[in-house]
Parts: structure tokens; sequence; C-alpha cells
């Protein structure tokens, strides 16, 4: 269970608040206006932007290094290392050191496959398309297997079909690994598609989820105002 | 052909040819004097491995204490990170003899260290010598290096060090696959300018070395000409001297050089590190490599003060002297460098190379070869001393241009790349240009440039030596004299003085150019 008790995050005039709770396995959506503090939201719980008040997991304090959390975050971008093949940067989600053993090895090859990669793993990122760069980070994700998937619109560049391919395959993943997923969507339709719950961040206050049906069938004012 | 880069190509073919006479006419005058390598002694030869083995030792050391310094820079946040990277800039534009004062004071027989040591019965070091010279390269180029090496360390895109925190890197996962591909782009380039910077040393070897065992080729130059008489040996040394820095140029044009003159070093990047023990270890290390760097300085101005105001007149006429050499070689070496620089960008690829070659070529030319030419070019048609501070502000001047070509070519490439085709579809062209669009973009780095080549020329100790007699010195000359004759309370005011003259001049310049923000 995430838990973000009387959370603030300040950074100049900005000021967001949270104080809401999602059950494991939960697959929720983050919503809400440009600048309104999704991308920031995500940042905190993934540990990069630092919060009064406190976010738990399972009933303890996080650490302090994003590295220790029981999180995975993709970024809009740069997920990849460009000096580095697709199988290390599948392989770095299990060992940094990259110092890995057959087993290991095997376990890297068989998620490249997972995610429909077989034979490209010596290429490098600019030698693989943009859906299957993604795919590479989602290996990544697949095999780090922390209880905790954060997306922050890692398939913003992709068309919609490949996208909506990306996301299909992103519900698999958390279902066969029972992890949490929290994705910032500008895409009602993809909210819809695949998350139960919604979290709608606006005005300064990131709020409680909600199940998503509920939340876009009745919008509340500063929801209206966004959806248009 | 427009008349406007005419006027440009005319103007950059006279520079070019100045330069090539400064650097290539002097050797050539050297040559002819030089009647071979067979004048060399032995004692000749050794300073040839001297030279070498110091310039080896302090790239060396200066590079490998940069690179922990700047991690702990690159990870450290904390009050004053700000203004130590800039005080980092300061040792570049400190005049040689006020460093090596300020390092006598702290390591000298009576500095510091040996009051500390006494105190509890060890001997004295001694800082004459080898080890001396490397200590005053090293406290000369470690702030340069690792202001490079931190740059280095900015460029890591901050996204992929995102990237690394979130997957759990590890410090030894991070220099794998962070830090080392970036150190192996930048050491190499920041040791060979640190080597050829300490490969034409003089006035540390002036200073601090000497004697057969640590004497410069620069030194032995100096000497052969000054002590000696002997012209011809002092020209062959000036030719072993020019090989040098042809082989270590010629290396140099294999690796891209950095400057470390760049700004965009405030960055801080995401917060790498979490273990306290190596924030600790971080703070102790910026706490010493601050503590190298700045207590010599403090006691060059704690031990000047109380001489300033009482300073004999024979010192500011030296500074005197050396304000205008210094404004002269500022004014030649600006415009020389914005000829230059419209001319690489007028001319087709093969030429602007070429030119651009030439503009850089003094960073490896030797002060002293240039001096001993010129004073044989000189000698038959005039009184050599008469021209001791022309010679000094035209030598001044070129080996000041590399450093502000390379400050204001990239950001006329700039001003070129953003506004040029603004500009000439409004018809802006010749002079017009220049005022209303150029200059207010250049503004910046020509302030800095002119800033750091008048604080170069008003520090500068080495061509003067050769020329000038008692009556004719400049500042850093006068300095020594004192320093030469034991007058160490007129030496520490002296010493003060010429610092704060630097630090004036170049801070004046580049506030000049800070000054207009909205360009």
């Amino acid at each position: 269970m995430l838990r973000l008790e009387n959370v603030t995050i300040t950074q100049g005039k900005f000021r967001l608040s949270a104080d809401l709770t999602v059950a494991d396995g939960a697959r929720i959506a983050v919503i809400g206006p440009s600048g309104a503090g999704k991308s920031t939201l995500l940042g905190a719980i993934a540990g990069f932007v630092p919060v009064t008040g406190q976010i738990t997991w399972s009933g303890q304090a996080m650490a302090q290094d994003p590295g220790a959390r029981p999180v995975t975050i993709l970024f809009q971008d740069n997920n990849l290392f460009p000096h580095l093949t697709a199988f290390d940067n599948v392989a770095l989600g299990l060992k940094p050191s990259l110092r890995l053993r057959s087993a290991e090895r095997k376990a890297v090859q068989d998620a490249l496959t997972r995610v429909g990669l077989t034979g490209l793993d010596a290429r490098r990122p600019a030698e693989l398309s943009g859906g299957q760069q993604s795919r590479v980070a989602l290996a990544r994700t697949l095999i780090r297997a922390r209880p905790l998937v954060l997306l922050d619109e890692p398939f913003a560049a992709l068309g919609p079909a490949l996208k909506a391919e990306m996301l299909a395959l992103v519900a698999e993943i958390v279902a066969e690994t029972g992890a949490t997923l929290l994705m910032v969507s500008h895409d009602v339709a993809d909210a819809r598609a695949i998350c139960d719950e919604t979290v709608l961040v606006a005005d300064g206050v990131a709020h409680a989820p909600r199940p998503t049906a509920q939340l876009l069938d009745n919008p509340p004012p500063e929801l209206r105002a966004y959806l248009g | 052909m427009t008349r406007a880069r005419a006027l440009t190509l005319a103007l950059a073919g006279v520079v070019a040819l100045w330069l090539l006479a400064l650097n290539f006419g002097a050797l050539g005058a050297v040559a002819l004097r030089a009647e071979g390598l067979t004048g060399l002694r032995a004692a000749d030869w050794a300073a040839v491995r001297f030279t070498v083995l110091q310039a080896f030792l302090s790239a060396l050391l200066s590079v490998a204490l940069a690179i922990p310094v700047a991690r702990a820079l690159a990870r450290r946040q904390f009050a004053g990170r700000g203004l130590l990277i800039t005080l980092m800039g300061a040792p570049f534009i400190l005049p040689t003899l006020v460093a090596v004062l300020g390092l006598l004071a702290v390591f000298g027989r009576s500095g510091l260290v040996n009051e500390a040591l006494a105190l509890v019965g060890l001997g004295p070091v001694n800082i004459y010598g080898l080890h001396g010279v490397v200590l005053a390269h090293v406290f000369y180029n470690l702030p340069l290096a690792t202001r490079i090496i931190l740059q280095g360390w900015a460029t890591i895109p901050a996204e992929r060090v995102r990237l690394a925190v979130s997957l759990g890197f590890t410090p030894s996962d991070r220099l794998r696959h962070l830090e080392a591909p970036m150190l192996r782009e930048v050491a190499p380039g920041a040791f060979l300018l640190v080597f050829l910077i300490c490969l034409t040393s003089f006035a540390v070897a002036l200073a601090l070395g000497g004697g057969p065992r640590a004497t410069t080729v620069e030194l032995a130059i100096y000497q052969a000409f000054r002590f000696d008489y002997d012209m011809g040996r002092a020209a062959a040394l000036a030719l072993v001297q020019f090989a040098l820095c042809l082989g270590a140029g010629l290396l140099a044009l294999r690796v891209a050089l950095p400057s470390g003159l760049g700004g965009g070093l405030d960055r801080p990047l995401p917060r790498l590190e979490y273990r306290r023990g190596a924030l600790w270890g971080d703070s102790a290390l910026i706490a010493c490599a601050a503590l190298f760097l700045l207590v010599p300085l403090a006691l060059i101005v704690a031990r000047g003060a109380p001489y300033l105001a009482s300073l004999p007149a024979s010192v500011w006429q030296a500074a005197l002297r050396s304000l205008w050499v210094a404004l002269g070689a500022t004014a030649l070496t600006t415009a020389f460098a914005l000829v230059l620089a419209h001319a690489i960008l007028a001319l087709p690829r093969a030429g602007a190379l070429g030119l651009e070659w030439l503009g850089l070529a003094a960073l490896a030319a030797s002060p002293l070869v240039i001096g001993t030419g010129l004073f044989l070019i000189i000698r038959p048609i005039a009184d050599p001393r008469d021209l001791a501070l022309a010679v000094t502000m035209l030598v001044n001047a070129g080996l000041a241009l590399p450093f502000a070509l390379r400050l204001i070519l990239p950001a006329l490439r700039d001003a070129a790349a953003t506004q040029g085709r603004l500009a000439t579809s409004l018809g802006l062209h010749g002079f017009a240009r220049l005022r209303l669009v150029t200059l207010p973009r250049l503004r910046r780095p020509l302030g800095f440039a002119a800033g750091l080549t008048a604080a170069l020329s008003m520090g500068d100790l080495g061509v003067i030596l050769l020329f000038a007699e008692a009556d004719r010195a400049t500042l850093p000359m006068q300095l020594y004299r004192l320093m030469q004759a034991y007058r160490q309370d007129e030496a520490a005011g002296a010493a003060l003085l010429l610092l704060l003259s630097s630090l004036a001049l170049f801070w004046a310049f580049d506030r000049w150019g800070r000054a207009d923000a909205a360009a």
C-alpha cells in the first residue's frame, strides 16, 4: 500500500499537497491540467523531489535514495543509456554492474523476448525505433519487478496505435508482476482503458483516487474545465 | 564580394602575417643564429629532461587531484559553492611571481609549514628544486584542471544521472557507466593543456628552480642570453624549446583542448550521493583544495598590506608602465581576435581552419623563443632596450590571442547562426552590422577576453627580462628585482599591488562585458 501522509511539495511559488492512499495492485491514472504538478507528484514518490510530510510503502517510510525505493519510474525521455546495447540497458535492471551469471543472462533474453525484441539485443538505442526503445525500457521494468511502477508519459512521442500497444503491454506486465501502477495521462481514453482509478491533480491538490468511470462521467468543475 | 568582406579579409591578412612573423620569423632569426645544436652543453640537455619531467609530473598531479575535487564539487551543494568555483578561475590571471611569493609564505624557509614543523621538532622542508616547481605548477593548474573536469561532469546529461539514480547505481556502477566515459574524453585534454602550460614555464623556474638540477629550457635560454652573453647557445636552446612545443602542440591537435574558461558551472547536478561517509569525504576534499588555494593568497594580502602605502616611487612608475603595456596588449588582442574570427567565418573551410590554427598556435609558443628572435632581429636596427615595452606588449598580445579567439569565435558563430539571416534580410552590412548586431552579442566574451588579456599582460614576467634595464622595468620585473635584493617588505607590498592591479583590470573589463544584460 502506497500512502502519502500530509505531503506538501514546494518549488518556489508552486505548491502541491497530497493526502491519499493507493491500494496494492491498483492501476491509477494521474490526470489534470498542464503545469498542475502531475510529473512533480510522480517525481516525489520516486524520490527526486523533496517533500514535507511522509511517503510510506507497506507502512515503512521510503528510503531517501531513489534507487533504494520499491519503485521503477519511466521518464518522458532518456530512459535508455545511448552507449549501451538493448541487452545491457535491460540488464541494468538486474545488476547495474552488468556482471551477470548465465541464469541472469537468460532472464534478460527472456524479458527481451517477452516484449517482442528477439534478436535485437545487440543494438544500441540509436539503432532502434521509438517503439522499440520503449519496449527496451519496459523489458527492464519487467525484470526489475519493483512493486510500484510510475509512468511519466514515456510514450508521449509515439503515434496513437503504438501508444495503445505499449499501454497494453504495460497492463500485461503489471498484471504479471502484481505491481501497483501510477501513470500520468493526457488522454482520458487511456485512463478508461487501463486504469480502474484516477487521481486528479488540480489547483494545488492531488486528490484521493476515485473510480475512473465515475470521475469522468461526472467531472467536478476543475476537471470539467480541463476536459473542455 | 562585398566591401565589408574584402576589408575583413585584408585586415585578417595583416594579422595573419604578423602572427606568422611573430611565431616563425622570430624562429627563423633564431635558427640563423643558432649554428646548429653543437653549442649545447650537458647542462642544457639536463634542462630539456627537467622541462619534460616537471611538466609531466605537474600535469599528472594536477589532473589526478582535480578529478576527486571536481567530483566533490559536482555532487555537493553548499553556500559559497559558486564563489569557490569562480575563485578557482583566479589563479589563471594570478601573476606568477605573486603566486610564488604566496607559496613561499606557506612552504618557504620561514613559512607556515616550516614553523609548524619546527614546533614539533622536525627539520625544515625545502621548497626549491623539482618539488617546488611542481608544487607551484599544481597550485596554478589544479584549479584550471578542476574547472575543466567539473565542466565534464556538467556535460553528463541530468536525465542520465536521474536514470542512474532511479536504477540504484552504486558508486562503481556510476563510475563505469557515467563518469569513466566522461573522464576518458575530458582528462587527456586537461592533461595536455597543463603539460603545454608547464612546458613553457619561465617565472616559476626562475624563482623556485635554477641550478644544474632544476632549470627549464626557458630559464636556460634566459641565462645563456643574459649571463653568458652566448647568443648562439641561446638560439640553439630556443630551437630545442620550439621542437618541444611543436611536439606537444601536434599531440594536442589530436585531442581537443578544453579551455576551462567557460561559464555554466553553477548548475547543480541531481543529487547523486546519499552515503554520509562519502559526503563528509567530499566536504573534507573541498576544504583542503580551498585552503591550498586561498591561504597563499590570504598571506600575500596580509603581508603586503602594511607596505602598500610606503612603496618607493620606482614601484609605482613600474606599475604605470605595466598598465600601459597591459592596455595596449588588450586593445591589440581584442582587435586581432575580432578580425580573425570574422575572417574565419567568411572564408571557405580550409582557409578558415588554417587561420584558426594560426591564431591558436601561440598556445604552444614559447615567449622566450619569440623574445630571443625579436632581439636578434631588432639589434642590428635599433637599441632593443628602447623597444622593451613595445616588444613586451606585442608578445603579450600574441600569447593571449588563443584564449581571446577561443572565447570570441564560438560567440560569433552563434550570433551568425541565430541572427545572421535576419540581419542580412534587413540589409545590415559592414560597420552598422558590427555595431548594431554583432558587438552587442559579443559583449560578454569580449569583456571576459579583454579582462584575461589585461590581467595576463599585467602579470607577465618573461620577454621583458631579455630586453629591459632597470629604468624600463615593468611591475613584475621590479618585483623580481626586489625579491633578488632580499627587500622582502617592499616585495610583499609590490606583490600585493601587482595582485590588486591584475584583478582590478580583469574585473573592470569583465564587468563592462556583463553590464548589458539584455544582450
